[in-house]
């Protein structure tokens, strides 16, 4: 037994190594940086302890941009992605010619490199001196008035941005969902269509029943991935987004850890801790609902 | 009735076909731009939806004006190190887990599992000070050493290799055969489909990093193809040479939907049981 449980933590022991030195002392360190007030990196020193971080980081207008960014964006993607991948999902369902064709084309977002892409959005959407872009053309069309969508006004900027995060997100939902939509048991649509039961009626009663518990986890991991967005943002706007005013949370603890406006380790931990708060309050509460809503 | 139930049909079958059309429109466009020479992209004021005269200049500038293939042959030795490195780290623990008794096993995978929530948010600011107390900025081992464990990876693998009967272990150990070998001729040929789903992830994962390999490299010799994407845009092909930029980024994309059309079977299975994105 004894030789064995040698054996057993040796097995371990690169697991843990790693864990340790990149997991649960940085999760440590990351508190004690927040508290450090005036910590400088070249010289590995502090004046004192205290919230100060926590005040400037709150009191910082980039940060309350980026807050505000952040959320806008949570609350118009969770909700429009969910819903629109489970109209997709529903329709894809129901049919039999062609669905695996589609299913493979809505994969394709997923397997591609998101600032890669961004770059092609961003030419799509983009005004330049040679050509309105292709997005503004067709809104010339239906006779609307061209847009500068990348450095334009800020709906316009911030529409780009839910777009391109819904493009993004889509793939792995309508995955998720197409699959549970199949595990459904035929049985119970067999039994309600021989009572004469309504398409909606089945829908509202057996379809989203069964599959609330997979809605949840596409609702709570959706928030989690909305609050943490950030590349989306730099592959449309740039690496200067307090400049472009599109700066997410993730982003502002970036930019306060390294770049023009970097060197504030502190700064940036207090920022990370406020972000982990945040989602962690969201999640509970939506776990809250969850246990309240869904059929096990 | 009938007649309901066919415009229904045909309703879906639109709405199917939009989103298709909204997906492959921006991958049909880079395409479309990177064969369009500089000078006829620059004088569309309404761009064309497709061109009789395709070049491949572009291609030959992504390669020549800025470090494209620097970037590309970084990205593979970066994503084959890490995997392969990953695989040594997790196979053993999972090993471990699921088939050795050990005191303390049960407190040691719960917390394997708390760190699981932890977001890399929170830690990459201490990691990104370890790294450059450690003077790795700059090299492939301060990209590689924070990314080679994921504790999601061993408990996928913990799971299926407790699937295997416990017969065939003792039946090992009475010919006198050593765990390590158990684990090499036996656990891991048949946990191979799981194995092959957490490398395929974990390539897509290297190949599309950002974060991480912005903040640990300046120097463009160790500049991601992410990294090398933004640097092209903000400084790449002098005046705003779009046709250039897209050829890069169809180089860019080309392995990893290469590697969809391949394992596309693969990776939605892997992803829909193993994937977080968004």
């Amino acid at each position: 037994m004894k030789k064995n449980s040698f054996k057993a933590w040796l097995y371990l022991l690169p697991a843990i190594i790693f864990l340790g030195v990149f997991m649960l002392y940085p999760l440590i360190d990351v508190f004690v940086y927040s508290f450090e007030e005036g910590y400088n990196s070249a010289s590995q020193t502090y004046f004192g302890t205290g919230t100060y971080n926590y005040e400037y980081v709150l009191h910082d207008p980039y940060f309350m941009q980026a807050l505000r960014n952040t959320f806008i964006l949570v609350i118009i993607t969770v909700p429009l992605s969910t819903g629109f991948a489970l109209l997709i999902s529903l329709a894809l369902n129901s049919i039999k010619k062609l669905r695996m064709a589609f299913q493979t084309i809505y994969f394709l977002p997923y397997v591609t490199n998101t600032l890669a892409v961004g770059l092609v959005f961003m030419i799509l959407f983009k005004k330049t001196a040679y050509s309105d872009g292709l997005v503004n053309i067709l809104i010339n069309m239906f006779g609307g008035e061209s847009v500068d969508f990348i450095d334009g006004p800020y709906w316009a900027k911030m529409f780009v941005l839910c777009f391109y995060t819904i493009w993004i997100v889509l793939p792995f939902k309508v995955l998720i969902l197409t699959s549970a939509l199949a595990s459904v048991s035929d049985t119970y649509y067999k039994a309600a269509r021989i009572d004469g039961t309504s398409r909606w009626r089945m829908f509202t009663k057996i379809t989203l029943p069964m599959i609330s518990p997979m809605i949840f986890y596409l609702v709570i991991t959706g928030f989690i991935g909305a609050f943490k967005a950030y590349s989306d943002s730099v592959a449309l706007f740039g690496t200067d987004l307090n400049a472009a005013g599109m700066n997410t949370i993730v982003g502002y603890i970036y930019d306060m850890l390294y770049g023009d406006s970097g060197g504030y380790p502190s700064y940036a931990s207090a920022a990370a801790i406020i972000l982990f708060v945040i989602v962690l309050t969201i999640t509970v509460i939506n776990l809250m609902i969850s246990k309240k809503k869904v059929h096990y | 009735m009938k007649v309901r139930k066919h415009i229904l049909t045909v309703l879906i079958y639109i709405l199917l076909s939009v989103w298709a059309i909204m997906v492959i429109f921006p991958f049909y466009w880079m395409l479309l731009t990177s064969v369009k020479s500089y000078g006829s992209y620059n004088s569309e004021y309404v761009p064309e939806f497709f061109t009789l005269a395709p070049t491949f200049e572009n291609f030959a500038e992504a390669f020549t004006a800025v470090n494209l293939a620097q970037y590309f042959l970084n990205t593979f030795i970066f994503t084959v190190i890490t995997t392969a490195v990953m695989l040594i780290v997790i196979v053993p623990a999972a090993f471990a887990f699921s088939r050795l008794d050990f005191r303390g096993k049960n407190i040691v995978f719960t917390l394997f599992l708390a760190l699981m929530m932890i977001p890399n948010e929170l830690v990459i600011i201490t990691n990104f000070q370890t790294i450059t107390d450690m003077g790795l900025r700059n090299t492939f081992s301060g990209l590689i050493l924070p990314s080679v464990t994921s504790v999601f990876y061993i408990y996928l693998l913990k799971e299926n290799f407790e699937q295997i009967p416990d017969e065939l272990y003792k039946a090992a150990k009475v010919d006198g055969t050593s765990d390590m070998k158990y684990l090499l001729k036996v656990m891991i040929p048949i946990c191979k489909p799981t194995i092959i789903t957490i490398v395929i992830l974990k390539v897509i994962e290297c190949w599309n990093s950002y974060v991480w390999p912005r903040l640990i490299t300046d120097d463009e010799a160790y500049f991601l193809v992410s990294n090398g994407i933004q640097e092209i845009r903000e400084n790449g092909f002098g005046r705003e040479n779009i046709p250039a930029m897209m050829a890069a980024v169809v180089v860019i994309s080309l392995p990893l939907i290469v590697l969809f059309i391949i394992f596309r079977k693969k990776i939605m299975e892997g992803v829909s049981r193993g994937g977080t994105k968004g």
